[in-house]
């Protein structure tokens, strides 16, 4: 298989049970082949234990027993699909609202949402909060599958008046690119194959959208930022003087010869080498991740950030994030959280709650002043020292944080910066 | 005109080292958990990648049960010495005779449980605080649950459902005195990802995964390779076979197929056309639906 120009999809699924996803998925898999015969002989069994005839395409995603068990999602789980075109990375997230959580990390690092909708039922609450994270954490693409038009006997009449349902409330939310597609995933209609069902439908099929969507503008090209891992010294015959800032580039280009700052210190000096891996290269490129080295000899460490001269972020120690409480434990006034941003650590605590945001009707809610699992808020940060911000809108990497609880090391809130 | 975006695998490559240079850099005593099988080779080979011109800052550890292919001994201490890095063997053997643990008894007998008494005290014993193994999310459902960086407690235990959130690429590796993580670089890789990788970079692996004439016994289905710890049911015969290895574990239980593909190229055209999973030549998975999860929870790789 050519693989030279095969780029990596990231989606995301929010649903429950109910409404179709886990036989949405089974059926991506199945129909793209990525199913093997022991998982389907597997399958097949337990679908006969259970009474189902033929194969139960939901029992493809089951996971744990606890899972399996309560026919529930309890934690994000990923799964693989690979075509002659692309390969798929599917974070398979439970639709229900203590789970918001889950959605939100599933939803972090995607490239596309796949938000499913019951023709039956059209847009409910559940749709609305999806799309509502989708929103939240920018993700670029969103597809709205309505599934079970084979109970609606493929009428246009039922997806027209959905699609409406569905632009009227998402026109309050910023999203760049939505598609709608009418599918039936137990019959497999326009998932991976067009559906004879539904002529009237002049779209492509959900696995065609995936396979040619337009991903590799989803990355910051324009501005450089080169968060610092670590810092290399080989302290070995030839490498002597080698002392290459090791990291992932997380937006923008750099090229040997560019000028740069370093942050916070703001010294400024030129690139020297980039290293990809054993290869010496002219230029790199965000995700790539590389090692570099500079002209001048400057005090460089883990947490620092390089960047072009001309292009620099914020520095600051107050500022506003939209922040998502992940944890059982509510949050604690005053306390002083651990936060991480990039390759960089600090103290930070809340300084002010300002408003509650409401995921079901999209109020705010300014009274409110308690932060409790799964609630989304925008809330006031003060950190020990100054981080170097972008918003979130601009930069996924360099404008998302997570806060930590020295007291129990837990990842307790995830925030994206205003 | 260059093209400013990655293929799949530079882009699974550069996510891996991104993860190990984030153990490097959060964890004060890591470890490489390395079988001498492909996926501990490649986590190596990405390790060697993301720390040049360094050497590889972290020692191998190899839980040794005793039962090993030759070969993949030889392949071990070969790329210890060529690498430079320090080996730290626990031995299966030892933790039988200092009664850690008892043997397994009975037909279906393994030492694959044992080696999860055997990793804890290593671990322990050399106060390792982060273990980087070549676990894969796709090749069972307990491991398409798992983190990057994944939490054990003082135990040495997993909580499936009690798993840190890991957003965007923010990796969260705090622990308390006496507990410790797995790291897992290479979550996203698929099988058919990993050969790719390996024959792209021409990466060196043991000869057991190409094809060749080998003593084999048929068992529960696989085919099981002679060697000096196999018993001969009655009825059961040695064959000599065209096999190869899609997985290298414990060689009692570990099965071949029966195979051409003797070069890296073939093998690629081979996993690419092949219906079952890789895991279902090995007996360790099939004892029950939730074998994994169930020796996950425990403290297993």
């Amino acid at each position: 298989m050519k693989i030279d120009k095969n780029q990596l999809l990231r989606f995301t699924t929010a649903g429950s049970v109910d409404d179709g996803k886990s036989t949405l998925i089974g059926r991506l898999l199945y129909d793209s082949k990525s199913i093997f015969e022991d998982q389907l002989a597997a399958v097949g069994n337990s679908s006969k234990q259970k009474g189902i005839e033929g194969v139960d395409l939901a029992m493809f995603t089951d996971g744990l027993k606890d899972e399996r068990e309560q026919g529930i999602t309890i934690d994000v789980a990923y799964r693989y699909f690979t075509t002659p075109k692309r390969k798929f990375i599917i974070a398979d997230t439970p639709g229900h609202i203590q789970y918001t959580r889950n959605m939100v990390t599933g939803a972090s690092t995607a490239n596309a949402a796949v938000v499913l909708i019951d023709a039956r039922h059209g847009v409910i609450e559940q749709t609305k909060r999806h799309t509502f994270i989708a929103s939240l954490l920018n993700i670029p693409h969103i597809i709205v599958c309505i599934n079970k038009m084979d109970l609606m006997d493929y009428s246009e009449d039922t997806f027209n008046s959905i699609v409406e349902q569905f632009e009227e409330f998402s026109s309050k939310l910023l999203i760049k690119d939505v598609r709608y597609i009418p599918i039936s995933a137990l019959n497999g209609d326009n998932v991976v194959n067009r559906s004879e069902n539904m002529s009237w439908f002049q779209g492509s099929p959900m696995l065609h959208e995936l396979e040619t969507l337009h991903i590799s503008s989803d990355i910051n090209k324009i501005d450089a930022r080169f968060p610092v891992q670590t810092v290399l010294r080989p302290q070995r015959k030839g490498f002597e003087d080698y002392r290459g800032y090791a990291g992932r580039i997380a937006s923008g280009i750099y090229r040997i010869g560019d000028e740069i700052a370093v942050l916070p210190s703001g010294f400024t000096s030129k690139i020297n080498s980039i290293n990809a891996g054993e290869k010496e290269v002219e230029e790199a490129f965000a995700p790539m991740s590389v090692a570099m080295t500079l002209e001048d000899d400057i005090d460089i460490s883990r947490g620092d950030m390089i960047v072009k001269v001309n292009n620099q972020p914020e520095l600051s120690q107050e500022f506003d994030v939209m922040l998502c409480w992940l944890n059982n434990s509510p949050v604690k006034p005053r306390t002083k959280y651990s936060i991480m941003h990039t390759s960089n650590e600090q103290k930070a605590v809340i300084k002010d709650i300002v408003y509650k945001m409401d995921v079901n009707t999209f109020k705010r809610n300014e009274a409110d002043k308690d932060l409790k699992m799964n609630d989304i808020a925008r809330v006031k940060l003060k950190t020990s020292h100054r981080l170097m911000l972008d918003s979130y809108r601009d930069n996924r990497i360099t404008g998302s944080i997570i806060l930590v609880d020295e007291s129990t090391k837990e990842t307790v809130a995830a925030g994206m910066i205003v | 005109m260059s093209t400013y975006y990655l293929n799949y695998l530079e882009e699974l490559e550069s996510e891996a080292i991104f993860i190990l240079r984030e153990v490097w850099a959060q964890f004060q005593n890591p470890v490489i958990l390395f079988s001498g099988g492909k996926d501990s080779i490649l986590v190596t080979h990405l390790a060697k990648k993301a720390f040049h011109p360094a050497k590889i800052p972290f020692a191998l550890m190899h839980v040794d049960t005793g039962h090993n292919f030759p070969e993949a001994i030889q392949f071990r201490d070969d790329i210890v010495e060529k690498l430079g890095v320090k080996l730290i063997v626990g031995s299966v053997q030892k933790s039988i005779d200092t009664g850690r643990v008892a043997e397994e008894r009975g037909k279906n007998a393994t030492r694959n449980a044992l080696q999860i008494t055997t990793l804890l005290d290593t671990i322990e014993e050399h106060k390792i605080d982060c273990a980087i193994g070549g676990g894969r999310r796709d090749e069972e459902k307990a491991r398409a649950k798992e983190r990057f960086f994944s939490h054990r407690d003082e135990f040495g235990q997993w909580d499936p459902k009690n798993q840190r959130p890991e957003l965007w690429n923010l990796l969260n590796g705090k622990y308390f005195e006496g507990e410790h993580f797995r790291a897992f670089p290479i979550s996203n890789w698929t099988e058919m990802d990993v050969w790719n990788y390996l024959a792209k970079e021409n990466i060196e692996i043991p000869s057991l995964y190409l094809a060749h004439e080998r003593e084999v016994v048929k068992r529960n289905g696989s085919w099981i390779p002679n060697s000096d710890h196999l018993i001969l049911e009655p009825r059961e015969e040695i064959l000599t076979k065209r096999i190869r290895f899609r997985t290298l574990g414990d060689i009692t239980i570990t099965g071949g197929i029966e195979s051409d593909a003797d070069t890296m190229e073939k093998i690629v055209e081979e996993v690419s056309t092949m219906r079952e999973t890789e895991r279902g030549n090995r007996s360790d998975d099939k004892r029950s639906e939730t074998a994994m999860e169930d020796r996950k929870k425990d403290g297993y790789f």
